[in-house]
């Protein structure tokens, strides 16, 4: 391998690596406020990618478009949480799960049954993807721009948490939500603005996946989101910066290793497994996490 | 007591023998997938309702059972004419048993899996178990489709020697349930149900809870082999795209219908939801709808479905029968 | 002594819950620990129940080193406890709950009790009746085949107690055993409490608020206050101790 095909791989891992950090903020989010694996994320990235393909179809300009399909996923995101998990508070946590489960296979059967289940073809405009060529390495736009959005997203995300009041209250809520009930914040408030801005960012994770690859369909969300958990696990679940850090490894490794080792091509999809496997046997919180999983007593 | 109990099997065992007599093919047919998706039902409720650890894996292991008995059951020369892709490795060559001892392999195959699952999951507190069992189902299908000389990759298997029959399906949902009940109330039963009430008062009595989710674990998977073993059996062809995540979601509308931690209920759930799959049949195809032909609509079942799933979890948690069973409510009324 | 504890400091993050703590309860002995809210009365139970890991220090219990102990195993050497808020196996009844508190002592198999062979119902047998035995001491007997959560919280309290009898402790830590009772329950309480001490030959470690049930109840008591000890003695002595009476003034006004 050469230099140049070395640094085409590197710049292909950034980029993948932050289709799932993206999604993976998401699924770190909701689970860092309410314990829940929100089966329905990876959906609401492809109904995120949905709605930009359709709002693009119709005529719409593209960046309006990617507004359009945020709002969609955002909606989409808030009402899972007041359908299906806010009436379940507090039952037992099985409920949930399985109310979860039974939203994700809700609209992954409905747009089969609306659209069908035929990959369709995701067109971008050119200025997204069109290909650079610098010094031999061939890169297109898209694979510089998906890294810059999503740091960008990430500071911005990070500042929120870290500095905003709404920020402290997730993160305080992250801890305990009889406490935060009593300190006088409104907990569903949070909770819907934690479903707002993990399923904007899904939304957004989507369209860059759809832009990629190029096409989008029903079932886009499954594998995607059942990485982007585990991303979320490896890099400390509960914790912004380490579902990105997840997602950026998870990415390269992916890339390196069928790029090093072609005959393990086939098994791609099975290397977050694989993380997910060990990092619950060596390091049960992740890179950056802390043990939300303590018993209270 | 007793003799409620040797009245129930006496007439089950007679249901089985008389239907499989005298039943019309179509019925024996159906009744032969109820029996199936009785039998995985069960088991999925021991992991799930008993101890209460979501787990979303019978896909994964029914796949695992399915490929195991195919493999035994097919003759050697009859691989070797199969595999198209790549020539069957040696092990699989020499694989060969009866039905009964090659189901009973299916079953090992599968919970000594499980076990090897429970170790990362069950250390841990949270619920991956549920996570890392969806991913585990995917990752079967990777494995069948990469591993052409075990499984002829995703051409399947075809020709599987069709050794199931009511009797089989129809005994072994028998055995399955009288199995689950007896676990339900022993010692174990108890640890798993207190597991699932409260973790950390279970521990609190002494009980090491990583093994009690283990043995539920590694007994549904077993049961999930062996009724993988039958589905092949019974189908005579399976290939990796079969075992998808839907199998799982019909188990899962089974046992949140019947009951989360009723085997009773479990029974009953399969039977209306297998039946109703058959008679919802209709929303996939086209229909009339004042003279308005609304098209073929593969997957609007499953919408329905979802919805269902959904709405007893909202509004009916307990399902049918909540977590008692029918010996229960005789039981209270003596 | 039965159980000793050297040095015991607990750190959660910056803050000192508790500080370099050493104390010994004797063998038969009904130890009260006492103090205002937040002194880290629950926090040394969890650290004896190995539900924490202490910062720094040694728990002993009949002479051998508890550190490192898995909590489930810690409960088999003999140390049971109870909640501080009730914390029942809801689904179940209150004979299962009891029950599953002999889950040690049932000596059979997974494979025994799926094939239904003949130790399982040898140990069933025995243990239903052991348990039934448990129940009638603390006069809740009737209501065996009840669910556990629809009980009243008095008698919730004694299923919770019960329960933690049924592992065959030595030691037995009650967190908070009369809150939510009133002065009959407590009596009631505090007599069924004398009665499996004697009878079962434990050691008895417990928290609690109310003062008189302490007066009454309790050979020595250890008053903490934001983890430090503050007094060790008789609790007659405790209530005229000056350090003790002003840390915790408020409480006593209930007494």
């Amino acid at each position: 391998m050469d230099i140049t095909t070395f640094m085409q791989q590197m710049i292909n891992g950034i980029s993948l690596g932050s289709m799932y950090a993206l999604i993976a903020i998401g699924y770190t989010l909701v689970y860092g406020v309410l314990r829940l694996i929100n089966f329905a994320h990876g959906d609401i990235m492809m109904v995120g990618a949905f709605a930009a393909y359709f709002a693009h179809a119709s005529g719409i300009p593209f960046g309006l478009a990617v507004i359009l399909a945020i709002i969609a996923a955002m909606v989409t995101g808030i009402l899972t949480d007041k359908i299906a998990y806010k009436p379940l508070r507090n039952a037992p946590k099985i409920s949930l799960l399985i109310t979860a489960i039974g939203i994700s296979f809700f609209l992954e059967n409905l747009f089969n049954v609306l659209f069908g289940g035929v990959p369709k073809a995701f067109s971008a405009p050119n200025y997204l993807t069109k290909i650079i060529h610098f010094h031999g390495i061939v890169i297109p736009m898209t694979v510089i721009i998906i890294p810059v959005v999503t740091l960008i997203l990430l500071f911005i995300m990070l500042w929120i948490l870290n500095k905003t009041k709404y920020g402290m209250a997730i993160r305080s809520l992250a801890f305990d939500i009889p406490t935060v009930k009593l300190m006088g914040i409104n907990a569903d408030f949070i909770i819907m603005l934690v479903f707002a801005m993990g399923s904007g960012l899904a939304a957004i994770g989507g369209i860059f996946y759809a832009i990629s690859y190029p096409s989008i369909d029903p079932l886009m969300g499954v594998i995607v989101g059942l990485k982007a958990f585990a991303a979320a696990v490896l890099g400390g679940i509960g914790s912004v910066t380490g579902a990105v850090l997840g997602g950026f490894i998870l990415g390269f490794t992916e890339i390196v290793v069928v790029a090093f080792m072609p005959e393990l091509g086939g098994y791609k999809d099975a290397f977050a497994f694989v993380f997910l496997i060990l990092v619950l046997l060596f390091k049960p919180t992740g890179i950056m996490g802390q043990d939300l999983e303590r018993s209270r007593f | 007591m007793k003799a409620i109990k040797i009245a129930f099997l006496v007439v089950a065992v007679v249901f089985v023998w008389f239907a499989q007599n005298h039943f019309d093919p179509y019925a024996v047919s159906i009744l032969n997938n109820i029996a199936i998706f009785a039998i995985l039902a069960l088991s999925y409720n021991l992991i799930n309702g008993v101890a209460g650890q979501f787990s979303l894996e019978p896909n994964g292991f029914v796949a695992i059972g399915a490929y195991v008995t195919a493999l035994f059951l097919i003759p050697a020369a009859t691989k070797i004419d199969m595999f198209a892709l790549d020539a069957p490795s040696a092990g699989v060559l020499a694989m060969h048993t009866s039905f009964l001892p090659a189901l009973i392999m299916s079953g090992v195959v599968a919970s000594i899996l499980a076990f090897i699952l429970s170790i990362p999951v069950f250390r841990v507190r949270g619920d991956y178990l549920a996570i890392v069992t969806l991913g585990f189902g995917f990752i079967i299908r990777i494995f069948a489709m990469n591993q052409p000389t075990y499984t002829n990759g995703a051409l399947g298997l075809n020709d599987i020697p069709e050794k199931a029959n009511l009797y089989w399906t129809g005994f072994i949902t028998i055995v399955t349930f009288v199995i689950m009940l007896n676990i339900i109330y022993s010692k174990y039963g108890r640890a798993m149900k207190a597991v699932r009430d409260d973790e950390d008062a279970a521990i609190a009595m002494g009980i090491n809870t990583f093994w009690i989710k283990t043995y539920a674990f590694m007994t549904s998977a077993f049961f999930e082999g062996v009724g993988g073993g039958l589905m092949a059996s019974m189908l005579t062809t399976i290939a990796p795209d079969q075992f998808t995540f839907l199998l799982t979601f019909q188990l899962l509308i089974i046992i949140v219908l019947g009951g989360l931690g009723s085997m009773s209920g479990t029974i009953l759930g399969a039977v209306l939801v297998m039946g109703g799959t058959e008679w919802l049949r209709f929303l996939d195809q086209n229909m009339d709808i004042f003279g308005y032909n609304t098209g073929a609509h593969p997957g609007l079942r499953m919408v329905v479905f979802s919805i269902l799933l959904i709405v007893l979890m909202l509004f009916a948690r307990r399902g049918l029968f909540g977590n008692k069973e029918l010996v229960d409510v005789f039981r209270r009324s003596k | 002594m039965v159980l000793e504890l050297q040095n015991i400091t607990m750190q959660f993050g910056g803050v000192k819950a508790i500080d370099d703590l050493s104390f010994g309860v004797k063998t038969g002995e009904i130890y009260g620990l006492i103090g205002p809210n937040g002194a880290g009365k629950t926090t040394l139970f969890n650290i004896v129940t190995g539900n924490y890991t202490q910062t720094k220090g040694k728990v002993a219990f009949n002479h051998e080193e508890l550190s490192g102990l898995k909590p489930n195993m810690i409960v088999q050497r003999g140390i049971a406890r109870t909640f501080q808020n009730i914390r029942l196996f809801k689904s179940m009844s209150v004979l299962d709950n009891v029950l599953i508190g002999f889950h040690n002592q049932a000596n059979y198999t997974y494979l025994e009790s799926i094939l239904r062979l003949p130790r399982y119902f040898l140990y069933e047998k025995k243990l239903k009746s052991d348990a039934m035995n448990i129940l009638e001491r603390f006069g809740i007997a009737d209501h065996a085949q009840t669910n556990a959560a629809s009980l009243s919280y008095g008698n919730q309290r004694k299923v919770e107690i019960a329960r933690a009898l049924a592992t065959n402790p030595k030691l037995l830590l009650l967190d908070e055993p009369a809150a939510g009772m009133n002065p009959n329950e407590t009596a009631d309480l505090s007599q069924i409490i004398q009665n499996i001490k004697d009878e079962y030959g434990l050691t008895i470690l417990l928290i609690e608020h109310d003062m008189k049930f302490v007066n009454n109840m309790c050979d020595k008591v250890l008053v903490l206050d934001y983890g430090e000890e503050i007094f060790e003695g008789r609790p007659c002595d405790a209530i005229v101790d000056e350090k003790v009476v002003a840390a915790y003034l408020g409480d006593f006004k209930h007494a």
